[in-house]
Protein backbone atom coordinates (compact mmCIF):
# COMPACT_ATOMS: atom_id res chain seq x y z
CA UNK A 1 0.00 0.00 0.00
CA UNK A 2 0.90 3.44 -1.14
CA UNK A 3 2.28 5.66 2.13
CA UNK A 4 -0.57 8.13 2.76
CA UNK A 5 -1.27 11.74 2.63
CA UNK A 6 -2.91 12.29 6.07
CA UNK A 7 -2.04 9.85 9.21
CA UNK A 8 -3.87 10.29 12.38
CA UNK A 9 -2.92 8.01 15.40
CA UNK A 10 -4.46 7.85 18.57
CA UNK A 11 -5.61 11.14 18.21
CA UNK A 12 -7.67 12.02 21.87
CA UNK A 13 -9.83 15.72 21.41
CA UNK A 14 -11.77 17.74 23.45
CA UNK A 15 -15.05 19.48 22.52
CA UNK A 16 -15.47 21.76 25.28
CA UNK A 17 -15.74 19.68 27.92
CA UNK A 18 -16.22 16.32 26.91
CA UNK A 19 -13.89 13.94 25.10
CA UNK A 20 -15.49 13.75 22.08
CA UNK A 21 -12.78 11.73 19.83
CA UNK A 22 -11.02 8.92 22.15
CA UNK A 23 -7.92 7.30 20.10
CA UNK A 24 -8.98 7.76 16.63
CA UNK A 25 -6.42 6.46 14.22
CA UNK A 26 -7.36 6.54 10.05
CA UNK A 27 -4.76 6.88 7.10
CA UNK A 28 -6.24 8.72 4.22
CA UNK A 29 -4.15 7.49 0.90
CA UNK A 30 -3.33 9.96 -2.01
CA UNK A 31 -5.79 10.58 -4.55
CA UNK A 32 -8.60 9.04 -2.77
CA UNK A 33 -11.88 9.85 -1.34
CA UNK A 34 -12.35 8.69 2.34
CA UNK A 35 -15.51 9.09 4.31
CA UNK A 36 -15.88 9.45 7.82
CA UNK A 37 -19.66 8.39 8.58
CA UNK A 38 -21.61 8.35 12.24
CA UNK A 39 -24.46 9.55 13.81
CA UNK A 40 -24.86 13.17 15.31
CA UNK A 41 -22.18 14.20 17.61
CA UNK A 42 -20.07 11.00 16.89
CA UNK A 43 -17.16 13.34 17.13
CA UNK A 44 -16.41 13.37 12.83
CA UNK A 45 -15.97 17.59 13.17
CA UNK A 46 -13.99 17.09 16.06
CA UNK A 47 -11.60 14.89 14.28
CA UNK A 48 -11.70 17.50 11.18
CA UNK A 49 -11.51 20.36 13.56
CA UNK A 50 -8.42 18.72 15.08
CA UNK A 51 -6.44 18.18 11.66
CA UNK A 52 -7.29 21.63 10.17
CA UNK A 53 -5.56 22.95 13.79
CA UNK A 54 -8.45 24.85 15.06
CA UNK A 55 -9.41 22.26 18.13
CA UNK A 56 -5.64 21.10 19.60
CA UNK A 57 -6.22 17.79 20.55
CA UNK A 58 -5.10 16.07 23.24
CA UNK A 59 -2.98 12.93 22.46
CA UNK A 60 -1.88 11.70 19.28
CA UNK A 61 -0.14 12.71 16.23
CA UNK A 62 -1.12 13.98 12.88
CA UNK A 63 1.45 13.50 10.45
CA UNK A 64 0.55 15.33 6.80
CA UNK A 65 2.71 14.39 3.73
CA UNK A 66 5.38 13.40 6.56
CA UNK A 67 4.87 16.41 8.80
CA UNK A 68 3.62 16.64 12.62
CA UNK A 69 0.71 19.19 12.51
CA UNK A 70 0.18 19.18 16.48
CA UNK A 71 0.44 22.79 17.45
CA UNK A 72 0.69 24.24 13.88
CA UNK A 73 -1.83 27.63 13.87
CA UNK A 74 -3.94 26.80 11.01
CA UNK A 75 -3.23 29.73 8.52
CA UNK A 76 0.44 27.75 9.07
CA UNK A 77 -1.83 24.25 8.02
CA UNK A 78 -3.51 25.65 5.42
CA UNK A 79 -0.26 26.88 3.13
CA UNK A 80 0.74 23.05 3.37
CA UNK A 81 -2.20 22.89 0.94
CA UNK A 82 -4.94 21.23 3.59
CA UNK A 83 -7.77 22.62 3.33
CA UNK A 84 -11.40 22.53 5.60
CA UNK A 85 -14.71 22.85 4.50
CA UNK A 86 -16.67 23.79 7.88
CA UNK A 87 -20.08 22.69 8.36
CA UNK A 88 -22.66 25.14 7.72
CA UNK A 89 -21.41 27.19 5.08
CA UNK A 90 -18.94 29.29 6.48
CA UNK A 91 -19.05 32.31 3.69
CA UNK A 92 -17.97 35.81 4.05
CA UNK A 93 -21.76 37.51 4.07
CA UNK A 94 -21.08 40.69 3.12
CA UNK A 95 -17.78 40.36 0.32
CA UNK A 96 -19.21 39.46 -2.98
CA UNK A 97 -18.96 35.73 -4.27
CA UNK A 98 -15.82 37.56 -6.26
CA UNK A 99 -14.01 38.50 -2.97
CA UNK A 100 -15.15 35.28 -1.12
CA UNK A 101 -13.52 33.39 -4.05
CA UNK A 102 -9.71 35.25 -4.57
CA UNK A 103 -9.65 35.40 -0.77
CA UNK A 104 -9.39 31.17 -1.15
CA UNK A 105 -6.37 31.83 -2.94
CA UNK A 106 -5.00 33.96 -0.24
CA UNK A 107 -2.01 31.59 0.24
CA UNK A 108 -0.98 32.13 -3.00
CA UNK A 109 -1.36 35.41 -3.76
CA UNK A 110 -0.84 35.17 -7.48
CA UNK A 111 -3.61 36.94 -9.80
CA UNK A 112 -3.02 35.65 -12.95
CA UNK A 113 -3.20 31.70 -11.38
CA UNK A 114 -6.49 33.15 -8.67
CA UNK A 115 -8.20 34.20 -12.80
CA UNK A 116 -7.35 31.02 -13.87
CA UNK A 117 -8.91 28.94 -11.14
CA UNK A 118 -11.90 31.26 -11.13
CA UNK A 119 -12.61 30.18 -14.20
CA UNK A 120 -12.19 26.65 -13.16
CA UNK A 121 -14.41 27.39 -10.09
CA UNK A 122 -16.86 28.30 -12.36
CA UNK A 123 -16.57 25.49 -14.95
CA UNK A 124 -16.98 23.22 -11.64
CA UNK A 125 -20.08 25.47 -9.93
CA UNK A 126 -21.60 27.69 -13.49
CA UNK A 127 -24.25 29.26 -10.76
CA UNK A 128 -21.43 31.23 -9.51
CA UNK A 129 -20.52 32.97 -12.07
CA UNK A 130 -24.22 34.11 -12.80
CA UNK A 131 -24.05 35.53 -9.10
CA UNK A 132 -20.00 37.11 -9.52
CA UNK A 133 -20.89 40.69 -8.06
CA UNK A 134 -23.94 39.53 -4.74
CA UNK A 135 -22.86 39.52 -1.30
CA UNK A 136 -22.71 36.03 -0.63
CA UNK A 137 -25.57 36.48 2.50
CA UNK A 138 -28.02 36.54 -0.99
CA UNK A 139 -26.87 33.42 -1.71
CA UNK A 140 -29.37 29.99 -1.51
CA UNK A 141 -28.25 27.45 1.18
CA UNK A 142 -26.83 25.37 -1.61
CA UNK A 143 -25.32 27.73 -3.25
CA UNK A 144 -23.38 29.12 -0.33
CA UNK A 145 -22.12 25.47 0.06
CA UNK A 146 -21.00 25.66 -3.24
CA UNK A 147 -18.74 28.58 -3.19
CA UNK A 148 -17.71 27.47 0.50
CA UNK A 149 -16.20 24.23 -1.24
CA UNK A 150 -15.10 26.50 -4.64
CA UNK A 151 -13.19 29.08 -2.42
CA UNK A 152 -11.47 26.06 -0.49
CA UNK A 153 -10.31 24.98 -4.13
CA UNK A 154 -8.96 28.11 -4.91
CA UNK A 155 -6.34 27.50 -2.64
CA UNK A 156 -5.26 24.24 -4.73
CA UNK A 157 -5.70 22.02 -2.04
CA UNK A 158 -3.98 19.14 -1.74
CA UNK A 159 -6.40 18.15 0.73
CA UNK A 160 -10.25 18.48 0.95
CA UNK A 161 -11.56 18.04 4.34
CA UNK A 162 -15.39 18.76 3.77
CA UNK A 163 -17.92 18.58 6.62
CA UNK A 164 -21.16 17.33 5.84
CA UNK A 165 -21.77 19.47 2.75
CA UNK A 166 -25.21 18.09 2.04
CA UNK A 167 -26.45 19.47 5.05
CA UNK A 168 -30.06 21.06 4.49
CA UNK A 169 -29.89 20.78 0.94
CA UNK A 170 -32.44 19.28 -1.92
CA UNK A 171 -31.62 16.05 -2.93
CA UNK A 172 -31.35 17.09 -6.41
CA UNK A 173 -28.68 19.72 -5.12
CA UNK A 174 -27.09 16.62 -2.92
CA UNK A 175 -26.30 14.85 -5.92
CA UNK A 176 -25.24 17.68 -7.88
CA UNK A 177 -23.05 18.49 -5.11
CA UNK A 178 -21.50 14.97 -4.50
CA UNK A 179 -21.12 14.10 -8.59
CA UNK A 180 -18.47 17.83 -8.43
CA UNK A 181 -17.00 16.19 -5.07
CA UNK A 182 -16.20 13.10 -7.11
CA UNK A 183 -15.35 14.96 -10.45
CA UNK A 184 -12.70 17.10 -8.17
CA UNK A 185 -11.14 14.27 -6.68
CA UNK A 186 -10.76 12.24 -10.26
CA UNK A 187 -10.25 15.95 -12.71
CA UNK A 188 -7.77 17.83 -10.00
CA UNK A 189 -6.68 14.88 -8.15
CA UNK A 190 -7.22 16.14 -4.71
CA UNK A 191 -7.46 13.89 -1.72
CA UNK A 192 -10.66 14.02 -0.01
CA UNK A 193 -11.75 13.61 3.80
CA UNK A 194 -15.78 13.63 3.91
CA UNK A 195 -17.43 13.39 6.45
CA UNK A 196 -21.59 12.92 6.34
CA UNK A 197 -24.48 11.51 7.76
CA UNK A 198 -26.08 10.79 4.45
CA UNK A 199 -23.68 7.44 4.36
CA UNK A 200 -26.22 6.35 1.01
CA UNK A 201 -24.36 9.34 -1.35
CA UNK A 202 -21.20 9.26 0.83
CA UNK A 203 -20.70 5.55 0.31
CA UNK A 204 -21.54 5.83 -3.36
CA UNK A 205 -18.51 8.41 -4.51
CA UNK A 206 -16.28 7.26 -1.38
CA UNK A 207 -13.05 4.81 -1.70
CA UNK A 208 -12.91 3.90 1.37
CA UNK A 209 -14.76 4.04 4.50
CA UNK A 210 -14.84 4.35 8.55
CA UNK A 211 -17.93 4.37 10.91
CA UNK A 212 -17.22 6.78 13.58
CA UNK A 213 -19.52 6.31 16.97
CA UNK A 214 -19.26 7.46 20.63
CA UNK A 215 -15.70 8.82 19.27
CA UNK A 216 -14.31 5.62 18.07
CA UNK A 217 -13.71 4.05 14.97
CA UNK A 218 -16.10 1.24 14.98
CA UNK A 219 -15.99 -0.08 11.83
CA UNK A 220 -14.12 0.86 8.31
CA UNK A 221 -13.46 -0.69 5.11
CA UNK A 222 -13.44 -0.42 1.37
CA UNK A 223 -16.96 1.83 0.69
CA UNK A 224 -18.64 -0.99 -1.30
CA UNK A 225 -18.22 -4.05 1.03
CA UNK A 226 -19.25 -1.65 3.80
CA UNK A 227 -22.29 -0.37 1.65
CA UNK A 228 -23.47 -4.29 1.74
CA UNK A 229 -22.19 -4.54 5.31
CA UNK A 230 -26.36 -5.70 6.93
CA UNK A 231 -25.48 -3.14 9.87
CA UNK A 232 -24.66 -0.55 7.65
CA UNK A 233 -27.39 -0.59 5.44
CA UNK A 234 -29.59 -0.82 8.39
CA UNK A 235 -28.58 1.81 10.55
CA UNK A 236 -26.87 4.45 8.27
CA UNK A 237 -28.64 2.71 4.58
CA UNK A 238 -31.97 2.69 6.14
CA UNK A 239 -32.68 -0.25 3.79
CA UNK A 240 -34.10 -3.46 5.63
CA UNK A 241 -33.04 -6.46 3.81
CA UNK A 242 -35.80 -9.48 3.41
CA UNK A 243 -34.49 -12.09 6.12
CA UNK A 244 -36.10 -14.26 8.40
CA UNK A 245 -34.95 -11.64 11.47
CA UNK A 246 -37.04 -9.06 9.27
CA UNK A 247 -39.78 -8.77 11.86
CA UNK A 248 -37.74 -8.76 14.80
CA UNK A 249 -35.68 -5.73 14.02
CA UNK A 250 -36.52 -4.35 17.57
CA UNK A 251 -34.60 -6.86 18.58
CA UNK A 252 -31.28 -6.21 17.03
CA UNK A 253 -28.92 -3.31 18.19
CA UNK A 254 -25.76 -1.70 16.43
CA UNK A 255 -23.44 -5.18 17.31
CA UNK A 256 -20.97 -2.55 18.38
CA UNK A 257 -22.55 -0.87 21.07
CA UNK B 1 -28.02 87.52 5.08
CA UNK B 2 -25.32 88.13 7.82
CA UNK B 3 -27.38 85.31 9.57
CA UNK B 4 -26.80 82.94 6.74
CA UNK B 5 -23.00 83.23 6.85
CA UNK B 6 -23.15 82.70 10.48
CA UNK B 7 -24.82 79.75 9.74
CA UNK B 8 -22.73 78.16 7.06
CA UNK B 9 -19.91 79.46 9.59
CA UNK B 10 -21.17 77.61 12.20
CA UNK B 11 -21.66 74.03 10.15
CA UNK B 12 -18.17 74.34 8.61
CA UNK B 13 -16.69 74.58 12.21
CA UNK B 14 -18.89 71.79 12.91
CA UNK B 15 -18.06 69.91 9.99
CA UNK B 16 -14.30 70.30 11.23
CA UNK B 17 -14.98 69.00 14.90
CA UNK B 18 -16.99 66.62 13.43
CA UNK B 19 -14.20 65.10 11.67
CA UNK B 20 -12.35 64.64 14.37
CA UNK B 21 -15.17 62.73 16.39
CA UNK B 22 -14.94 60.66 13.07
CA UNK B 23 -11.84 59.46 12.97
CA UNK B 24 -11.36 58.56 16.40
CA UNK B 25 -14.70 56.67 15.83
CA UNK B 26 -13.64 55.33 12.97
CA UNK B 27 -10.83 53.76 15.04
CA UNK B 28 -13.42 52.57 17.81
CA UNK B 29 -15.22 50.70 14.72
CA UNK B 30 -12.06 49.67 13.10
CA UNK B 31 -11.05 47.37 16.27
CA UNK B 32 -14.87 46.26 17.42
CA UNK B 33 -15.68 45.18 13.96
CA UNK B 34 -12.20 43.03 13.70
CA UNK B 35 -12.54 41.70 17.32
CA UNK B 36 -15.68 42.57 18.94
CA UNK B 37 -13.64 44.63 20.88
CA UNK B 38 -14.44 48.91 21.84
CA UNK B 39 -11.22 49.95 22.78
CA UNK B 40 -12.01 52.31 25.50
CA UNK B 41 -8.49 53.72 24.94
CA UNK B 42 -8.51 55.06 21.67
CA UNK B 43 -8.96 58.82 23.22
CA UNK B 44 -5.64 58.22 24.74
CA UNK B 45 -3.75 57.00 21.92
CA UNK B 46 -4.60 60.15 20.30
CA UNK B 47 -3.43 61.94 23.38
CA UNK B 48 -0.14 59.91 23.51
CA UNK B 49 0.27 60.41 18.84
CA UNK B 50 -0.35 64.12 19.53
CA UNK B 51 2.54 64.20 22.29
CA UNK B 52 4.75 61.70 19.94
CA UNK B 53 4.08 64.53 17.25
CA UNK B 54 4.80 67.47 19.87
CA UNK B 55 8.43 66.23 20.37
CA UNK B 56 8.94 64.91 17.25
CA UNK B 57 7.74 68.67 16.00
CA UNK B 58 8.60 70.85 18.44
CA UNK B 59 10.93 69.46 20.61
CA UNK B 60 13.22 67.61 18.30
CA UNK B 61 12.68 70.32 15.60
CA UNK B 62 11.52 68.00 13.01
CA UNK B 63 9.73 69.16 9.65
CA UNK B 64 6.35 68.97 10.32
CA UNK B 65 5.40 66.57 7.77
CA UNK B 66 8.26 64.21 8.48
CA UNK B 67 7.14 64.38 12.55
CA UNK B 68 3.72 63.32 11.78
CA UNK B 69 4.79 60.60 9.32
CA UNK B 70 7.06 59.39 11.74
CA UNK B 71 4.48 59.70 14.72
CA UNK B 72 1.95 57.67 12.78
CA UNK B 73 4.54 55.02 12.33
CA UNK B 74 5.05 55.07 16.02
CA UNK B 75 1.77 54.74 17.01
CA UNK B 76 1.25 52.00 14.45
CA UNK B 77 3.96 49.84 16.03
CA UNK B 78 2.69 50.61 19.79
CA UNK B 79 -0.80 50.01 18.94
CA UNK B 80 0.22 46.44 16.98
CA UNK B 81 2.30 45.73 20.14
CA UNK B 82 -0.57 46.26 22.45
CA UNK B 83 -2.43 43.63 20.52
CA UNK B 84 0.34 41.49 20.66
CA UNK B 85 1.31 41.72 23.98
CA UNK B 86 -1.63 42.18 26.00
CA UNK B 87 -4.47 41.67 23.70
CA UNK B 88 -3.85 38.20 22.15
CA UNK B 89 -3.21 36.52 25.21
CA UNK B 90 -6.71 37.82 25.87
CA UNK B 91 -8.46 35.79 23.25
CA UNK B 92 -11.20 33.42 24.05
CA UNK B 93 -11.40 35.18 27.56
CA UNK B 94 -15.04 37.28 28.14
CA UNK B 95 -15.71 40.31 25.99
CA UNK B 96 -16.12 42.65 29.03
CA UNK B 97 -12.82 41.36 30.57
CA UNK B 98 -10.92 42.53 27.34
CA UNK B 99 -13.13 46.09 27.58
CA UNK B 100 -12.02 46.58 31.20
CA UNK B 101 -8.35 45.86 29.81
CA UNK B 102 -8.87 48.86 27.19
CA UNK B 103 -9.98 50.95 30.18
CA UNK B 104 -6.61 50.16 31.95
CA UNK B 105 -4.65 50.94 28.65
CA UNK B 106 -5.64 54.05 28.74
CA UNK B 107 -4.77 54.63 32.42
CA UNK B 108 -1.60 53.32 32.01
CA UNK B 109 -1.31 55.45 28.26
CA UNK B 110 -2.06 58.30 30.91
CA UNK B 111 0.45 58.16 33.82
CA UNK B 112 2.92 57.02 31.51
CA UNK B 113 2.83 60.21 30.06
CA UNK B 114 2.79 62.50 32.96
CA UNK B 115 5.65 61.09 34.24
CA UNK B 116 7.85 61.30 31.16
CA UNK B 117 9.81 64.58 31.78
CA UNK B 118 9.10 67.18 29.37
CA UNK B 119 5.69 65.83 28.85
CA UNK B 120 3.70 65.81 32.01
CA UNK B 121 0.64 67.49 32.70
CA UNK B 122 1.32 71.08 30.99
CA UNK B 123 -0.23 72.23 27.99
CA UNK B 124 1.56 72.31 24.93
CA UNK B 125 0.98 73.42 21.50
CA UNK B 126 2.63 72.45 17.61
CA UNK B 127 3.34 74.64 15.02
CA UNK B 128 2.40 73.66 11.55
CA UNK B 129 3.10 74.94 8.41
CA UNK B 130 -0.59 75.91 8.52
CA UNK B 131 -1.29 77.45 12.03
CA UNK B 132 -2.63 81.36 12.12
CA UNK B 133 -3.88 81.87 8.60
CA UNK B 134 -7.40 81.93 7.68
CA UNK B 135 -8.96 81.11 3.80
CA UNK B 136 -11.70 83.89 2.85
CA UNK B 137 -14.32 82.46 0.43
CA UNK B 138 -16.81 85.00 -0.31
CA UNK B 139 -18.00 86.24 3.32
CA UNK B 140 -16.76 83.18 4.86
CA UNK B 141 -13.93 82.95 6.57
CA UNK B 142 -12.62 79.22 7.23
CA UNK B 143 -9.14 79.07 9.70
CA UNK B 144 -6.51 76.76 7.93
CA UNK B 145 -6.93 74.60 11.04
CA UNK B 146 -10.19 73.21 10.39
CA UNK B 147 -9.55 73.21 6.54
CA UNK B 148 -6.55 70.64 7.12
CA UNK B 149 -8.41 68.57 8.86
CA UNK B 150 -11.26 68.54 6.78
CA UNK B 151 -9.12 67.63 3.55
CA UNK B 152 -6.87 65.17 6.14
CA UNK B 153 -10.37 63.41 6.85
CA UNK B 154 -11.31 63.16 3.30
CA UNK B 155 -7.57 62.11 2.30
CA UNK B 156 -7.88 59.30 5.10
CA UNK B 157 -11.10 57.91 4.25
CA UNK B 158 -9.95 57.80 0.55
CA UNK B 159 -7.05 55.78 1.40
CA UNK B 160 -8.78 53.27 3.67
CA UNK B 161 -11.89 52.88 0.85
CA UNK B 162 -9.17 51.97 -1.55
CA UNK B 163 -6.79 50.10 0.88
CA UNK B 164 -9.97 48.20 1.78
CA UNK B 165 -11.96 47.71 -1.65
CA UNK B 166 -9.42 46.94 -3.48
CA UNK B 167 -5.83 44.86 -2.00
CA UNK B 168 -5.90 41.57 -1.02
CA UNK B 169 -5.23 42.90 2.47
CA UNK B 170 -7.89 45.16 2.78
CA UNK B 171 -10.44 42.21 1.78
CA UNK B 172 -8.74 39.96 3.88
CA UNK B 173 -9.02 42.53 6.98
CA UNK B 174 -12.94 42.59 5.73
CA UNK B 175 -13.59 38.57 5.70
CA UNK B 176 -11.81 38.56 9.33
CA UNK B 177 -14.12 40.75 10.53
CA UNK B 178 -17.21 39.46 9.05
CA UNK B 179 -16.71 35.48 9.82
CA UNK B 180 -13.14 34.80 11.93
CA UNK B 181 -13.71 31.54 11.61
CA UNK B 182 -14.18 31.31 8.43
CA UNK B 183 -11.06 33.58 7.93
CA UNK B 184 -8.94 31.13 9.93
CA UNK B 185 -10.42 27.70 7.39
CA UNK B 186 -8.96 30.10 4.23
CA UNK B 187 -5.99 30.28 5.74
CA UNK B 188 -5.97 34.26 6.67
CA UNK B 189 -3.69 34.21 9.43
CA UNK B 190 -6.30 35.74 12.07
CA UNK B 191 -3.83 37.00 14.50
CA UNK B 192 -1.79 39.10 12.53
CA UNK B 193 -4.61 40.46 10.50
CA UNK B 194 -5.72 41.56 14.24
CA UNK B 195 -2.49 43.90 15.17
CA UNK B 196 -2.73 45.07 11.76
CA UNK B 197 -5.83 46.42 12.18
CA UNK B 198 -4.64 47.89 15.74
CA UNK B 199 -1.81 49.35 13.77
CA UNK B 200 -4.05 51.30 11.70
CA UNK B 201 -6.43 52.37 14.40
CA UNK B 202 -3.47 53.41 16.49
CA UNK B 203 -2.11 55.99 13.89
CA UNK B 204 -5.28 56.79 12.81
CA UNK B 205 -5.86 58.44 15.85
CA UNK B 206 -2.07 59.67 16.13
CA UNK B 207 -3.30 61.82 13.06
CA UNK B 208 -6.13 63.42 14.53
CA UNK B 209 -4.32 64.05 17.51
CA UNK B 210 -1.52 65.55 15.49
CA UNK B 211 -4.62 67.53 13.61
CA UNK B 212 -6.17 68.52 16.85
CA UNK B 213 -3.20 70.51 18.16
CA UNK B 214 -3.15 73.51 17.10
CA UNK B 215 -7.03 73.87 18.27
CA UNK B 216 -7.09 72.92 21.93
CA UNK B 217 -3.35 71.76 22.49
CA UNK B 218 -1.55 69.14 23.94
CA UNK B 219 -2.24 67.75 27.31
CA UNK B 220 -2.63 64.93 28.98
CA UNK B 221 -6.54 64.90 28.97
CA UNK B 222 -7.28 65.58 25.42
CA UNK B 223 -8.20 61.92 25.32
CA UNK B 224 -11.20 62.95 26.93
CA UNK B 225 -12.64 63.61 23.12
CA UNK B 226 -13.55 60.13 22.85
CA UNK B 227 -15.95 60.10 24.73
CA UNK B 228 -17.82 62.26 22.33
CA UNK B 229 -16.67 60.12 19.67
CA UNK B 230 -18.47 57.64 20.75
CA UNK B 231 -21.71 57.92 20.40
CA UNK B 232 -20.32 58.75 17.12
CA UNK B 233 -19.88 55.48 16.56
CA UNK B 234 -23.70 54.60 18.03
CA UNK B 235 -25.21 56.41 15.72
CA UNK B 236 -23.85 55.28 12.82
CA UNK B 237 -24.19 51.64 13.74
CA UNK B 238 -20.91 51.06 15.63
CA UNK B 239 -20.12 48.45 12.74
CA UNK B 240 -20.11 50.57 10.03
CA UNK B 241 -16.66 52.61 8.53
CA UNK B 242 -19.28 54.79 6.74
CA UNK B 243 -21.53 55.23 9.41
CA UNK B 244 -18.85 56.58 11.77
CA UNK B 245 -17.84 59.18 9.65
CA UNK B 246 -21.61 60.10 9.08
CA UNK B 247 -22.21 60.11 13.13
CA UNK B 248 -19.21 62.22 13.74
CA UNK B 249 -20.27 64.56 11.43
CA UNK B 250 -23.55 64.61 12.89
CA UNK B 251 -22.52 65.20 16.19
CA UNK B 252 -20.08 67.58 15.15
CA UNK B 253 -22.57 70.43 13.54
CA UNK B 254 -25.30 69.55 16.09
CA UNK B 255 -22.95 70.38 18.79
CA UNK B 256 -21.83 73.72 16.95
CA UNK B 257 -25.04 74.74 16.02
CA UNK B 258 -26.53 73.92 19.80
CA UNK B 259 -23.61 75.65 21.34
CA UNK B 260 -24.51 79.19 19.22
CA UNK B 261 -28.28 78.93 19.26
CA UNK B 262 -29.59 77.02 22.61
CA UNK B 263 -28.82 77.98 26.16
CA UNK B 264 -24.78 77.54 27.79
CA UNK B 265 -24.73 73.88 28.82
CA UNK B 266 -26.39 72.03 25.93
CA UNK B 267 -23.56 72.20 23.60
CA UNK B 268 -22.10 69.16 26.03
CA UNK B 269 -25.10 67.05 25.99
CA UNK B 270 -26.34 67.61 22.52
CA UNK B 271 -23.95 64.68 21.52
CA UNK B 272 -25.98 62.42 23.54
CA UNK B 273 -29.41 63.85 23.54
CA UNK B 274 -29.08 62.92 19.65
CA UNK B 275 -27.78 59.40 20.33
CA UNK B 276 -30.65 58.64 22.54
CA UNK B 277 -32.88 60.00 19.47
CA UNK B 278 -31.19 58.03 17.14
CA UNK B 279 -31.38 55.06 19.22
CA UNK B 280 -35.02 55.98 19.65
CA UNK B 281 -35.63 55.75 16.37
CA UNK B 282 -33.30 53.24 14.69
CA UNK B 283 -31.72 50.83 17.74
CA UNK B 284 -29.35 49.29 15.06
CA UNK B 285 -27.78 53.03 14.20
CA UNK B 286 -27.77 54.71 11.21
CA UNK B 287 -26.13 52.40 9.07
CA UNK B 288 -26.40 49.05 10.87
CA UNK B 289 -25.27 45.97 8.57
CA UNK B 290 -27.17 42.88 9.17
CA UNK B 291 -26.87 39.67 8.46
CA UNK B 292 -29.82 37.42 7.22
CA UNK B 293 -30.58 34.64 10.06
CA UNK B 294 -29.38 31.49 8.53
CA UNK B 295 -32.42 28.85 8.38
Amino acid sequence: MQKPLLELSNIEAYYGPILAVQGISLQIPEGSIVTLLGSNGAGKSTILKAISGVVEPQKGTIRFDGKNLIGMEPDQIVNLGLLHVPEGREVFPFLSVRENLLLGAFRHHNRDQARGDLERMYAYFPVLRERLAQPAQSLSGGEQQMLAIARALMARPRLLLLDEPSLGLSPRLVSEIFAIIRRICTEAGTTILLVEQNAHKALEIADYGYVVENGRIVMEGAARELAEKPDIREFYLGKKDASVRGGHRWKRKKLWR
Amino acid sequence: MQGLIEFTQMIISGVATGCIYAIVALGFVLIYKASEIVNFAQGDLMMLGAFLGFSFITLLGMPFYLGLGLALVCMALIGALLDRVVLRPMAGQPVFAIVIITIGIGFVIRSIVISIPGWGTETYGIDTPYSGGVTSLGGLVISNEHLAIIAATLLLVIVLYLFFRFTMLGVAMQATSQNQLAAYYVGVPVKSILSMIWAISAATAALVGILLAPITFVHVNMGFIGLKAFPAAVIGGFGSLPGAIVGGLIIGVVEALAGFYLPEGFKDVAAYVLMLVVLAIRPKGLFAQSVAKKV
